[in-house]
């Protein structure tokens, strides 16, 4: 219920977005590796009010079988929402948005990944949307990646993903619900971390070409922070973590037995 | 992590279950009337629901959420609210779940929670409706399994019973013709709290709160919706065709009575900490 009503502003005189955020800022983002303990590799993401859980399960054996794709894995993606993730209740069943999505986020990761080396088998990407307030594709994304990186799925780089638009003329960073549903227009995009290769576009609302292509560059440079928000979070699952008495920062130190986790990132900041 | 990608389990685990039991011990160490650890985590939904909460139950968690809509009311019962759960199992929380539609597992949990919430009589429909005939209340709990270690039914009664209890949402009134918002925030009508509970019947053991290895050795099942004054509101046997002894019956219902004087007092507690804040 709790009925939604347009805000006055999607810009305020100052300049300032609805939640008080500048046109290039982007919302609190809180990443977690390893929330789920049945899964085979999980994440969570928290970007402002939006939280979604991802789940990665395999490589493991495909059923049905009629999906079978003999040189390479399947990467089955599937983006679901809570009833209770949006003001009006969702209705439970699988809507077309949903599978639309699930598929846009599928092929997002699908070039990070080396599906080739597990022919017939498939990986599973479960996402569920918790609370949904604007932006949850790239946020589903951003927390898929890192549950593949954690299920030990071979990457070639983590996939940062953000949405950029625009309202009152202005283009904007990480669009909130609001701006979404009443901006001037939606761009979400993701990138593969060390090519900097788009990997999802899609487009609503109206720009122009000038307009479209800097809104595009806004969107590179977030989604290289967030790239730098996936490894630190890779990090502080895959390594051990010393308390050091009297400081509140924390260190971290190498664990051998984690290298896995370590050499990934490693090479990565060779790029 | 084990992989149970089938639902069987071996001979061998089989027989390591039964045989521990038969020493008194169970394969976690706990006693045989001993839960798991269970936490509840209120408003983790807390800008788009108007009541959730987040309850773990050893490694088992589940997320239920209530939304409350304005709808029109059954005809059968025209000045009554309406009170529903649902639940999904989504392949995320184990891989013994697939996708596809609602199996017998995702509907009986609902079916089981949603009848302890019913029969306890914990909402008061009356109060739900803003104009009989025309527009009541519609409260919606939807669980979502988050991590699957058996005993779903309890964590998803104790998630639901939680977030009911801390439930806020708008009222209406009913001015010529059409439900208007007042701006004012309900609770909502609480009347009894019931809480769930499961007893395993594994040989001739019965243990308490079963993990996921348990459930899959179970003879059979018996979940009892136990309500503030101890009394049985709603019982369901299930997880297997095994028999019950009337002596075991009894047994179960005081493990489940004794537990679900605990689960009352952590949902109080819950809420207390909540006004606090």
């Amino acid at each position: 219920m709790s009925p939604e009503t347009k805000p006055d502003f999607l810009i305020n005189p100052e300049g300032l977005r609805v939640d008080g955020r500048r046109t290039d800022e982007m919302r609190p983002i809180e990443l977690k590796v390893g929330v789920l303990k049945q899964a085979d590799g999980s994440a969570s993401i928290r970007q402002g009010n939006t939280y979604i859980l991802a789940a990665v399960y395999g490589p493991r054996e495909l059923h049905p079988r009629h999906l079978t794709i003999n040189d390479r894995a399947y990467l089955r993606c599937v983006y679901r929402m809570a009833t209770f993730s949006v003001p009006d209740r969702k209705r439970p069943a699988p809507s077309r948005r949903e599978r639309e999505i699930s598929m846009v986020i599928a092929n997002a990761l699908k070039p990070a990944l080396f599906l080739e080396d597990y022919p017939r088998a498939v990986v599973d990407v479960f996402i569920q949307v918790i609370q949904a307030d604007g932006g949850t594709r790239c946020a589903a994304i951003n927390a898929a990646s890192l549950a593949l990186a954690d299920a030990g799925i071979p990457m070639k780089t983590l996939v940062p993903a953000v949405a950029v638009g625009k309202a009152e003329g202005k283009l904007l960073v990480d669009l909130g619900d609001e701006e979404d549903k009443y901006g001037g227009g939606d761009v979400p995009m993701a990138m593969l971390g060390t090519t900097g290769d788009i990997t999802l576009l899609q487009q609503d609302g109206s720009f122009a070409k000038e307009e479209l292509v800097e809104a595009m560059g806004m969107g590179v440079t977030a989604m290289k922070y967030i790239l730098e928000l996936q490894k630190e979070a890779l990090k502080r699952a895959y390594t051990k973590k010393v308390a050091i008495e009297g400081e509140d920062d924390e260190e971290y130190e190498d664990d051998l037995e984690t290298d896995l986790g370590e050499a990934e990132i490693a090479g990565e900041e060779d790029e | 992590m084990g992989d149970y990608s089938a639902e069987v389990i071996s001979n061998i685990d089989r027989d390591y279950v039964a045989n521990l039991l038969d020493a008194g011990k169970r394969i976690d160490g706990r006693a045989f009337d001993e839960c798991r650890n269970t936490e509840i985590e209120i408003d983790v939904v807390a800008a788009k629901a108007e009541g959730s909460a987040l309850v773990r139950l050893g490694n088992t968690s589940v997320i239920a959420g209530v939304k409350v809509l304005l709808g029109e009311p059954y005809g059968d019962s025209p000045d009554k609210g309406v009170m529903m759960v649902t639940a999904e199992l989504q392949p995320l929380a184990s891989p013994l779940f697939e996708l596809g539609p609602p199996k017998e597992p995702a509907i009986e949990l609902a079916r089981v929670v949603d009848r302890g919430v019913r029969e306890s009589e914990m909402i008061d429909t009356a109060k739900l409706c803003i104009e009989p005939g025309k527009k009541v209340y519609m409260v919606f709990a939807d669980i979502y399994p988050l991590e699957y270690d058996g005993n779903l039914i309890d964590a998803s009664s104790l998630a639901v019973a939680a977030a009911l209890h801390t439930t806020k949402f708008d009222e209406y009134k009913w001015e010529d013709g059409s439900a208007v918002a007042t701006g004012k925030k309900l609770d909502l009508p609480i009347q009894n709290s019931a809480v769930e509970v499961t007893v395993s019947r594994i040989g001739r053991h019965l243990v308490i709160d079963p993990s996921l290895k348990e459930e899959m050795v179970q003879d059979c099942r018996l979940t009892m919706a136990v309500d503030k004054d101890d009394k049985l509101r709603a019982m369901q046997k299930g997880g297997g065709p095994g028999p019950l002894t009337l002596d075991e019956i009894e047994s179960s219902i005081t493990m489940a009575i004794e537990r679900a004087q605990d689960l009352q007092k952590l949902i109080k507690e819950t809420i207390k900490a909540r006004k606090k804040k």
